[in-house]
């Protein structure tokens, strides 16, 4: 695989700041600090920093409501994310949008989306816009297992298929949908073989691995700028936190999974895997590695801070923003 | 002035808006051929790029616009008949209405949805409803209403050049009417409701395909000396509630027709306005004039029954000025 070794701590960056973001988020919403819902995709790090890697900034993604991950991985600052999720005028959405639905239209993020497969079709309108204005930029649709039973899902696909948009549907597939777990209500295994139906390629990928979701997303990317059309990435991952922060509270412990299960995960975490391939390779020194986590730890603090100080929305703003001039 | 039908005016709108912006494109069910007649040629002259016929799948390729329009085009898309919008309620209300507000103001929005409503001859229930009421409740969105060809011209190229997603609700009982339509850039303002009539004794609010029939009241009354304002919102939002509440100060009585249902539709929201911000200018008690709280039926003696009508319109003025 061709691949810089700015590249690789690029990676390594973005997955940091995926981990320690999303660490104090969950903290500050145990604490009560920041309102709302909050969804993290701590253990899910490797998909968004793999396939973003493989973007550039003039290509555009969607996500999910689980959508920390994406949106850092795409060039998000931590500063403005924060502020949002705590209801600031500073934040990426002047605190109208909040954890679920952060915006940032110059990195091409066309938004997080707090309906599962709310994002899928937007993603195949994006592909069928840089065909319209003859660009190559490509769109990447984060969906998770749950969203591939959404009719939104299969309309999307076939409508990419159909019209060859450049558009990479990635699946991460965490294995629960909200509570419930994938195996009982989906009639698939693998959410790859779904591509069949619509004659597109699809590809099981090992969502821990960084690299390996690079390499398949560096490839279906080129398929794509060639006119080639879309393709299915499925990652196989899993969330180490709940499908909300605070669920246990009113679900209770080991409500839907065991602790062993997780604990099991835990051990294939993507960082750390990357972190060993990096030292048998020689490629990154652990020096090197180190550095990153203590410079994401001051861009954290930095960002909180930034958060903290700002001010709220000033309540004459609510009616703002409904309609473009 | 050259006379075209409803159907040749949206024909105009389109072929000369995408004309104009490269960055428009047609996209939807069976837009190559045209069902109703409305997108016919236009491929000839734009090309399969920026005419393009979708899967029959409303979620998938209502939401595409929605994409499409994020990333900088600016779609004109067709479902075909009103009631389809039920299946892609998501995309237009959760994704379309509400993505500039919760981005902050960061997403522009421009789609024209074209569809298809109404009662319009034995086309039953999922074919024939008035359904603008349930986006009524839904900001970000601008609604739409034409009552004829020339103003069918102007709101639609209006809509075309709007910033935010706009639907067009096109009559299907109104395709063959024909009327003067101005030729070249012909825009009429979403927001500006239009006297249709000038009158003294009641103001009707006829909304889409109740204006002609509100004009037809208009005339037999006048007969007999009972002079009726026939006021045409032509868009439902933005609404011109400046015009109509001058309206009924003007004549102190208000009737309103349209096909819509009554519970929770577009005259329930005219009333309201005027109740709440009227009240002082009536003599009368508001009247709306709607179809029945049914499913639009297919047989003709019933769903003839069911919608609105010129003597249910009649006999709610002759209630009101009577008092």
């Amino acid at each position: 695989m061709d691949i810089s070794r700015e590249e690789l701590l690029d990676i390594y960056h973005t997955m940091q700041k995926i981990r320690l973001f999303e660490s104090k988020v969950r903290d500050l919403a145990v604490a009560g600090e920041i309102p709302g819902f909050v969804h993290v995709s701590i253990g899910e790090e490797a998909s968004a920093a793999g396939v973003c890697a493989a973007l550039r900034q003039t290509d555009r993604i969607t996500s999910t409501h689980r959508g920390h991950g994406h949106l850092i991985a795409k060039g998000g600052r931590l500063d403005r994310m924060m502020a949002e999720i705590f209801g600031k005028r500073t934040g990426y959405c002047k605190g109208k949008g909040g954890s679920m639905h952060i915006v940032d239209y110059s990195l091409g993020i066309l938004g997080a989306n707090g309906i599962v497969g709310g994002g899928l079709p937007i993603a195949a309108g994006s592909g069928l816009a840089a065909v319209i204005t003859g660009k190559d930029d490509v769109t990447a649709a984060f969906f998770g297992d749950g969203a591939s039973n959404e009719g939104t899902f299969h309309e999307s696909l076939n409508l990419a298929a159909v019209w060859k948009l450049p558009v990479i549907f990635v699946c991460e597939n965490n294995g629960f949908g909200e509570f419930t777990p994938m195996a009982t209500v989906t009639s698939v295994t693998d959410i790859a073989v779904r591509a069949q139906a619509y004659g597109i390629p699809g590809h099981i990928v090992d969502g821990n691995d960084v690299l390996e979701v690079f390499k398949y997303t560096s490839e279906a990317v080129a398929r794509a700028r060639a006119g080639e059309g879309p393709t299915l990435l499925e990652c196989k991952t899993y969330r180490w936190e709940g499908h909300v922060v605070g669920e246990a509270a009113f679900l209770g412990e080991e409500a839907y999974r065991t602790k062993s299960e997780v604990e099991a995960w835990k051990l294939k975490c993507p960082l750390i895997r990357f972190q060993k391939w990096c030292a048998e390779t020689g490629k990154i020194s652990t020096a090197e590695l180190q550095r990153i986590v203590a410079d994401t730890e001051k861009e954290l603090a930095d960002a909180i801070e930034f958060a903290r100080a700002s001010e709220l929305p000033d309540v004459s703003e609510v009616t703002d923003d409904v309609y473009a001039p | 002035m050259p006379q075209l039908n409803f159907i040749q005016a949206i024909n105009t709108a389109l072929a000369e808006e995408m004309e104009r912006d490269p960055l428009t494109f047609l996209m939807g069910e069976d837009v190559i051929l045209s069902a109703f007649g409305a997108t016919k040629g236009l491929i000839d002259k734009f090309g399969p790029k920026r005419v393009r016929n979708t899967p029959i799948s409303e979620a998938g390729f209502v939401g595409a616009a929605v994409g499409a329009a994020m990333a900088g085009t600016r779609p004109i898309c067709e479902v075909e008949f009103a009631s389809f919008f039920y299946c892609a309620f998501d995309q237009v209300c959760n994704q379309a209405a509400k993505l500039r507000y919760m981005s902050g103001g960061q997403a522009t929005m421009p789609i024209t949805f074209r569809a298809v409503f109404g009662a319009m001859g034995g086309a039953a229930a999922q074919h024939s409803e008035t359904v603008y009421a349930q986006f009524l409740s839904v900001p970000g969105l601008k609604l739409v209403v034409p009552s004829g060809p020339s103003d069918m011209k102007g709101l639609l190229k209006s809509a075309i050049r709007d910033n935010n997603p706009v639907i067009v609700f096109e009559h299907g009982g109104l395709g063959r009417l024909k009327e003067e339509v101005p030729g070249g850039d012909h825009l009429v303002p979403l927001g500006k409701a239009a006297i249709k009539r000038e009158g003294k004794n009641v103001t009707l609010v006829a909304i889409g395909a109740m204006v002609p029939k509100a004009m037809k009241v208009a005339d037999k009354l006048a007969k007999e000396n009972i002079s009726v304002e026939v006021l045409d919102p032509r868009t439902l939002i933005p609404l011109d509630e400046d015009a109509i509440l001058a309206s009924v100060e003007k004549t102190n009585r208000v009737v309103i027709a349209d096909e819509g249902h009554l519970r929770g539709g577009a005259a329930a929201d005219i009333a309201a306005i005027v109740a709440d911000k009227g009240f002082d200018f009536l003599d009368a008690p508001v009247r709306r004039v709607t179809s029945l709280d049914v499913p639009i039926p297919f047989s003709p003696p019933l769903e003839k029954a069911a919608i609105a009508d010129e003597a249910r319109i009649e006999a709610a003025i002759r209630d009101v000025v009577g008092r």
